[in-house]
């Protein structure tokens, strides 16, 4: 039935003219076209943040080097960070929950498909706001220019006397119009989860991901708000002479802190959450097991979004607070690492036992969970607040996040793309350019990452444009620059695996690595409603029943 | 439904890459430890793990604990990854059967919440014995104290009860256990945030406008300390260098009394002093002994008694104090100083002048 | 719509959180306690609205369509009473005493906090008035009374808000 569907299809397609596809494209309300757009989005941004990093890292391979200007350069660790975290991480994670949540639950679509075409404009256009600054950001004494105040913004760094110009300005407000697309998207993940699921689909029974992706929304909906809030009232003062984070009226520059990692701290679980969603459908389907202890790994989901929103003040440990609000933020942070590290125990404890297939999503999967491990252990590190003292502010601290970011949801998504592009496009990756990717990232990445937080420990404060010779920092950022050129090739070579695999690939066929949740129901791409007809579930995995149904899950759950 | 054909050599070489990553990891460590070992009074490279100062050092002791602990973690889970990845791979003519379908447990899943929850109550209490031993240490009467100001980009030293106002290199004295003489310093800035950070000598602490905060060493061993700005400042906060010099009680002395002596007046330069207090330069800068009050920039009073130039930036030098006054963009650029654009003679004056400044 | 308003409830908080945290910390300018009159009379308005609202929906739910455009006409008329009400203090703070957004952090952050509620209760009104413009063309009827109720809960919202904001700024505050 697919093939004949997927042939009128094409036959259709064929004489079209490009501007009709396109005008389809861009008025698309579907979840699956949104989500394809979302995730391209969020690839070209990947390649743009990378070449900033990259000429950071070219910048910084010898002390005292000239490749680029102190000005420039300060815009180039502002740009990527704010980049990698909007406007990559950020819309590729809801691509890929606008793409399955509706096919795992059994639904047709999201629940307001046209607020879904909305948020995701919303956040394309902070998008183009943000990179319009390179052009258009001059203003007093042209010191405007891309934003260069991190991707934090402290105040009062940002505020109007020390950033002249337009470039914070830029910052702000396509922070701020991306955030609403967010909270769009979420509101709407939300609402699709709670009330079109396909019957028999009882929360207990939802995939994983749904479960992570829903609980991702709640946070999204506390966290990115306070962002909201504080760039409001940032505005208030570039433009309004407010006087909220003015320190010469009395205004409170740690306000501003308190405000930002309110958001900045659950806004990064936000981003490992529907991470773990990944791991936690790819690890159990080439284990040949289900996911181990699937109602503690919920829980400890949820005490994760609990707890996070409790531990900001962990990025604030060297503004100095008293000795009981430190002594509180570390033990939250410290109470946080448990949830994480049981969920890494329940993903070992599906692979025990089972049959592993080193596909490359596996191989993904499982770099993730070496690297996530080690990211956290740093986390705590991190956590213990005099250790902080030393480390925060740090390479250490960069090295410590790129882990989890590069190491962890990097990782993760790379899983993500090779497990789902068959079900998006209906062919296969190339599996030996899969491996080779694999292999070639990896080394890339322990040889940058593992190296970075030497420097950290030997007292490398992060943020300069430059550094003096002999500090004993010399060699280790030499080679740390190596690791991220061999990254970019690697990553060039996924970019490469992507389009000939579009074209060239092998043909994926409804359910190429015999898994067990509902999109691998429907043809590879599905049709646009999904379901011709919307099935009814009795186990946490549909497949695996009607595969196996002389020993279905429904009789242990 | 189709099962290919598994790699079995894979999961090896996921081991041998794991082992790889970890060795990477301890070469670096060795790199980074034989760079360490500097000579004590140079201390060029400012490890957090070379500490000299009490704060500092109980940091390293707790650091030390916590690298363990997290250490074992770390075995404990990489070993059982290790072997779950060789021992449970799938193999070439395996039975296409599935393996056994196992839901969870109660009793191991409720092992690893318990023994984690554990290991970080134990974490935690350590940690915060050290955060309050730090924090709310007392002051003894004989401290020394400093109040530093963070401006952009460089730092401004005052010691109000000796009366003496200097930039960018601090001098203390040593603080011997038997009698001790730390350093308390009042935290201030007065523009963005800045972060005071000498890693061998304490945790850093920030420097926040309408705030004030406080920190405090106290060296056990004489010698040069080198730090820097540890909060991204602005454009040129990669070179607002720290430099510690932690004096003899004699050195000290010496320093105090050069430092409180008024301004070198030596008649010889009347030119060049005629030229700093006609031009700008009083704007920005104090000079004891001219008509210079400015607060903006360093005080100048004791120039030639300092190593280096625009915090740590340059060496002093007369060469590079005539380019920097010349034109400070070739040293720091983006500093806030602006290029004086004298002519070559008032230059050459002023520089005579700013030489006498001992 | 309970998705959108805690987002919304979030975004307020941070708002209070400031306002409270800089309650007395203004250097200089007109205080609180000099400036402020408590608005009684239009608190009343908007906080009867809800009332008024809460009755047009169940009226609809009977189907009487004329009733409940009365009793929708009515909130809208104690919305926008209540806002004119804000405008006349605002009118008030900025000639009589010179209090605006930049004078010091109490103008900055209740300008910003009230202010924020105001626009809410505007685009609140505009939606309201979007469903008068469908009431009077007859196309609002029993079936739509689903939707109407998401209206309301944001209206309730919005009444909710003002309350903590009033005895943040009025009662507390001063």
């Amino acid at each position: 039935m697919s093939s004949d569907v997927m042939a009128i299809q094409s036959a259709v397609a064929a004489g079209r003219p490009w501007t009709e596809v396109l005008h389809e494209w861009v008025t698309t309300v579907n979840h699956k076209r949104l989500g394809v757009l979302y995730i391209l989005y969020a690839l070209f941004f990947l390649v743009i943040g990378g070449i900033e990093a990259i000429i950071m890292r070219i910048q910084l391979m010898h002390p005292h080097n000239d490749f680029v200007s102190p000005q420039v350069f300060n815009r180039m660790f502002t740009m990527p960070g704010t980049t990698m975290i909007f406007f990559v991480a950020m819309p590729i994670l809801f691509g890929f929950a606008n793409y399955l949540v509706p096919l795992m639950i059994g639904a047709r679509d999201m629940a307001f498909p046209r607020l879904n075409a909305f948020s995701f404009w919303l956040t394309a256009f902070g998008g183009l706001l943000l990179y319009f600054s390179f052009l258009g950001g001059s203003g007093l004494y042209g010191a405007g220019n891309a934003p260069d105040v991190g991707w934090w913004a402290y105040a009062p760094l940002a505020s109007r006397a020390f950033s002249p110009g337009h470039s914070s300005d830029y910052w702000t407000i396509s922070l701020l119009v991306s955030g609403f697309g967010s909270i769009g998207t979420a509101i709407n993940i939300i609402a699709t989860i709670i009330s079109m699921r396909c019957p028999g689909m009882k929360l207990s029974r939802m995939p994983l991901l749904a479960w992570l992706n829903l609980v991702m929304s709640g946070m999204v909906l506390l966290a990115i708000t306070p962002l909201s809030a504080a760039q409001l009232m940032l505005l208030v003062d570039r433009y309004l002479g407010g006087h909220f984070f003015d320190t010469q009226a009395g205004g409170s520059a740690t306000l501003w802190m308190h405000f930002f990692w309110i958001f900045g701290h659950p806004e990064v679980y936000v981003l490992i959450i529907p991470c773990f969603a990944f791991v936690s459908e790819i690890i159990p389907v080439f284990s040949r097991k289900p996911i181990f202890g699937y109602p503690v790994m919920v829980g400890a989901t949820v005490c994760i979004a609990f707890v996070s929103m409790s531990v900001w003040a962990h990025h604030m440990f060297t503004i100095g607070m008293n000795s009981y609000a430190n002594s509180f933020f570390t033990i939250t942070t410290m109470a946080v690492g448990v949830p994480t590290g049981i969920k890494i125990f329940n993903w070992l404890g599906t692979m025990w036992g089972g049959k592993i297939q080193f596909k490359t999503p596996m191989l993904f999967c499982i770099g993730f969970l070496f690297q996530f491990l080690i990211a956290g252990l740093t986390g705590i590190m991190l956590a213990s607040s005099p250790f902080d003292w030393q480390l925060s502010g740090s390479y250490f601290v960069v090295a410590h996040f790129h882990y989890v970011i590069v190491g962890g949801i990097l990782f993760a998504l790379f899983g993500a793309f090779y497990y789902w592009y068959p079900k998006i496009t209906g062919r296969m990756l190339n599996e030996r350019l899969g491996k080779l990717h694999f292999w070639m990232f990896l080394i890339g990445f322990h040889l940058t990452f593992d190296l970075m937080h030497i420097p950290g420990l030997l007292g490398m404060p992060r943020r300069i444009y430059t550094y003096e010779p002999g500090r004993g920092w010399d060699t280790l950022n030499f080679l740390v620059t190596i690791g991220a050129f061999i990254q970019g090739i690697a990553t060039l070579v996924f970019v490469a695996n992507l389009v000939i695999s579009y074209f060239k690939g092998a043909k994926a066929g409804n359910d190429p690595w015999d898994a067990w949740t509902l999109e691998w129901s429907v043809s590879s791409p599905p049709p646009a409603y999904n379901f011709a007809s919307i099935p009814t579930v009795a186990s946490r995995r549909p497949l695996w029943d009607l595969k196996h149904p002389e020993d279905p899950d429904s009789r242990y759950e | 439904m189709r099962m290919d054909e598994t790699m079995c050599k894979a999961d090896w070489r996921i081991i041998v890459s794991r082992v790889a990553g970890v060795l990477v990891l301890l070469v670096g460590v060795l790199l980074a430890a034989r760079m360490c070992m500097a000579s004590p009074h140079d201390n060029p490279v400012p490890s957090i793990f070379e500490p000299h100062s009490t704060p500092a050092e109980s940091i390293r002791h707790l650091s030390h604990f916590v690298l363990g602990i997290t250490g074992l973690i770390f075995l404990v889970v990489f070993c059982l990854l290790s072997y779950v990845v060789v021992k449970f791979r799938n193999h070439v003519g395996d039975s296409k059967r599935e393996p056994g379908q196992v839901y969870g447990s109660t009793q191991i899943e409720l092992a690893w919440t318990i023994i984690p929850i554990l290991i970080v109550v134990v974490l935690f209490l350590v940690t915060a014995r050290v955060i309050h031993a730090i924090q709310d240490a007392p002051r003894p009467a004989e401290a020394v104290e400093v109040t530093a100001i963070g401006h952009q980009f460089w730092w401004e030293f005052r010691y109000p009860t000796l009366g003496i106002v200097t930039a960018n290199e601090l001098h203390v004295p040593v603080s011997d256990s038997a009698h001790p003489t730390p350093t308390f310093l009042k935290l201030l800035s007065a523009d963005t945030d800045h972060s005071f950070w000498i890693p061998q000598l304490a945790g850093k602490t920030d420097l926040i406008p309408n705030r004030v905060n406080e920190t405090w060493i106290d060296p056990h061993e004489t010698g040069l300390f080198l730090g820097q700005c540890a909060q991204y400042c602005g454009t040129q906060h990669a070179k607002m260098l720290l430099r510690v010099y932690v004096d003899n009680p004699e050195q000290f002395a010496a320093w105090v009394s050069a430092q409180g002596q008024p301004a070198n007046q030596d008649e010889k330069e009347a030119a060049g002093r005629h030229v700093f207090e006609t031009t700008a330069c009083l704007n920005c800068h104090a000079v004891g002994g001219t008509n210079g009050t400015g607060r903006f920039g360093p005080d100048l009073t004791h120039l030639m008694s300092r190593h280096t130039l625009a915090s740590g930036a340059a060496e002093n030098t007369p060469e590079n104090l005539r380019l920097w006054i010349e034109n400070p963009d070739a040293i720091k650029p983006g500093s806030l100083m602006p290029a004086m654009k004298l002519s070559d003679g008032d230059l050459d004056a002023l520089v005579r002048f700013l030489e006498t400044l001992r | 719509m309970a998705c959108l308003i805690i987002a919304e409830a979030a975004i307020f908080t941070i708002f209070v959180v400031a306002y409270i945290y800089y309650v007395g910390k203004s250097l200089s300018g007109p205080t609180p306690g000099k400036v402020l009159e408590t608005p009684i009379f239009y608190t009343i308005c908007l906080l009867s609205s809800s009332l008024t609202i809460h009755f047009a929906g169940k009226l609809l739910e009977r189907g009487r369509q004329g009733a409940f455009l009365l009793f929708w006409l009515l909130t809208i008329a104690l919305g926008a009473l209540f806002l004119y009400g804000t405008g006349q203090e605002w009118h008030r703070l900025i000639y009589e005493h010179g209090l605006t957004i930049s004078t010091n952090l109490f103008g900055t952050t209740y300008y910003s906090l009230v202010g924020l509620h105001a626009f809410h209760v505007s685009a609140g009104l505009i939606m309201l008035s979007i469903v008068v413009l469908f009431g009077i063309a007859g196309r609002v009827g029993p079936e739509q009374s689903a939707r109407i109720d998401v209206l309301s809960m944001y209206w309730h919202f919005v009444d909710a808000v003002w309350v903590v904001v009033f005895t943040v700024v009025y009662v507390l505050g001063r």
